[in-house]
């Protein structure tokens, strides 16, 4: 018996390739479309507004399936970790995240990661494969706490823009009209700036733009980040520069700090300098560690100091608030746990 | 796909398949580049090029990649069937995943040994050990100069194969059973995510200070 396809996670598009190869009327696919992500039906026999015979048809060889989480972690903070299984049994995270009137929700895009970021608990996962589009809306659909969402930020596991095009299907899922109709402006996407498909992203989706930088010198973020060996942080900038950046969509710079290692007034004069011109926010985040990590982080007072450095610079300076450090909210900590109890030694 | 780099229109001159699934793509050199680069490939001017490691010398008159057929990928199964004359579209060399004259180990699993040979064959094998870990001794690709050039500095970590003259053994193994490790040269690792990480956690742990570790993960 053939393995029925997945409906949940095609885009418009998608839809209408598949209702016309099916024989039937093009309208159906936005019919199925508002069943799937605005009404949020589990199976297609509730489509009750489609012919049975349509019904019939798409049964025979497609599906709904969305997964629950397996696992949730609850904070004393009110943040949440949910651990969603996936189908080669791995596990990918997502951390909700309430805050007075908003509500984040932080979710996965691969199932592991290739880039090896010293500071990344995910990276020692290594990669494992890419989330579909259906698995990266399917954290945000199957969220207990759907309807309290204010915000979607693609900063969990993974490198998203390593995955771009099934991000921009969950993007294009989330802000049509035949979708949830969000706005983009409630959308942010990471990146450690892998630059074509920067490019990519910044041409097809009109949602925020945060880059990982973490330290201003080309050098020094080589000695935390591989990446950078291919696409140094003074390109991926200067690439950024030639993109309107304003009131409808932002960019931000997230900047992790290490004690000794980028909290330098050295470090914060390079990042005045190196952002000159461009209208942004930099994020400050504190390190939560991760077991066997060389590094440390900055103290709060350490952070605060770095921040007025650059306040008084001109610079727009966040300092991001720690939540659910009890529950090691960090990406990655959780599913390495239960990916590792699994794994068996990798082979070179 | 936009790219911020141009491709250039190119011809394969030859192509050998040296272990199972694994090839050496040799084609027309038109850029000069740093032993340590890697080109951004396709078989079509505006796809979603992949980026290899260059494995040719700086002097060579020719440019070469080693790469892994995936057999689920989108350009390795169309590659591996390339022959000699046929179009390819690569990029100018960049990136600086380079090393000096200076000692230093270079550590790799599989095809990510490909810097390192591009770095042998440009004249920088003095003072240098490479650890290469394979699942087969067929699996360390080019030996025959990284033998010559690199002589008891080339460490051979074999995994899989039942008899063999290597190590027999994993890369992680060897490493863990080394008695010591220098702190004051540089490490440059070439691989998957997992093995980097692993690696770089096990010198860590030795007391190689993060910062004389310089890694390039495959994406």
């Amino acid at each position: 018996m053939n393995e029925k396809t997945n409906l949940f996670g095609f885009t418009l598009d998608q839809l209408k390739n598949l209702v016309l190869s099916l024989g039937l009327p093009a309208f159906t696919a936005t019919q199925l479309a508002e069943w799937l992500y605005k009404k949020r039906v589990s199976s297609i026999s509730q489509m009750t507004n489609l012919s049975k015979a349509a019904r019939e048809k798409l049964e025979n060889d497609y599906t709904i399936s969305r997964v629950l989480p397996a696992k949730v972690q609850t904070s004393t903070d009110g943040t949440k970790k949910y651990l969603f299984p996936t189908q080669t049994e791995k596990f990918i995270e997502s951390a909700f995240i309430p805050d007075d009137n908003r509500a984040t929700l932080c979710v996965s895009t691969q199932i592991g990661c290739k880039m090896g970021c010293l500071f990344c608990m995910t990276g020692k996962q290594g990669f494992q494969g890419n989330l579909s589009a259906g698995d990266i809306v399917n954290q945000v659909q199957s969220l207990p706490e759907f309807d309290q969402l204010t915000n979607i930020v693609y900063m969990g596991m993974g490198e998203p823009l390593d995955n771009v095009e099934a991000v921009l299907s969950s993007i294009e899922i989330m802000t049509a009209d035949w979708g949830y109709g969000w706005s983009p402006k409630r959308i942010t996407v990471s990146t450690i700036g892998i630059i074509p498909a920067m490019i990519r992203f910044l041409e097809k989706s009109p949602a925020h733009l945060a880059v990982s930088l973490h330290s201003p010198f080309d050098a020094e973020r080589r000695e935390i980040m591989p990446i950078q060996s291919v696409y140094p942080i003074t390109t991926v900038v200067d690439e950024i520069r030639k993109w309107n950046f304003g009131r409808q969509r932002r960019v931000s710079f997230e900047y992790i700090m290490f004690k000794g290692i980028n909290d330098t007034p050295r470090h914060a004069n390079e990042l005045v300098r190196l952002l000159n011109g461009i209208k942004c926010r930099i994020n400050l985040i504190r390190f939560h560690p991760i077991p066997d990590t060389p590094l440390e982080g900055t103290s709060i007072d350490g952070i605060m100091e770095f921040q007025n450095r650059l306040k008084a610079k001109g610079m727009t300076v966040t300092i991001r608030a720690s939540r659910g450090e009890d529950i090691f909210a960090a990406c990655g900590m959780l599913s390495t746990k239960e990916l590792l109890k699994r794994q068996e030694a990798i082979d070179f | 796909m936009t790219k911020e780099r141009k491709l250039h229109k190119n011809k394969v001159e030859s192509i050998h398949c040296v272990a199972y699934d694994v090839y050496v793509l040799r084609f027309r050199r038109d850029f000069d580049f740093i032993a340590g680069q890697v080109v951004a490939i396709d078989l079509e001017p505006d796809g979603q090029p992949r980026l290899y490691s260059i494995a040719s010398g700086e002097k060579d008159e020719y440019m070469e990649i080693l790469f892994d057929e995936k057999h689920d990928g989108k350009l390795t199964p169309a590659l591996s069937r390339l022959k000699p004359g046929d179009t390819i579209y690569v990029s100018e060399p960049f990136g600086t995943f380079n090393c000096n004259t200076d000692k230093a180990w270079w550590i790799a699993a599989g095809t990510g040994v490909a810097p390192f040979v591009s770095m042998t064959r440009s004249g920088l094998a003095a003072n240098k050990t490479l650890i290469h870990g394979g699942r087969f001794d067929e699996n360390f690709y080019f030996a025959p100069i990284l033998e010559k050039e690199l002589k008891n500095n080339y460490v051979r970590c074999c995994s899989q194969q039942l008899e063999t003259q290597n190590y027999k053994g994993r890369l992680t193994e060897w490493l863990h059973n080394r008695h010591s490790f220098a702190n004051d040269i540089t490490y440059y690792l070439c691989g998957s995510a997992e093995m980097v990480v692993q690696i770089r956690d096990i010198l860590i742990a030795r007391g190689v200070p993060y910062h004389n570790i310089i890694s390039e993960t495959y994406f």
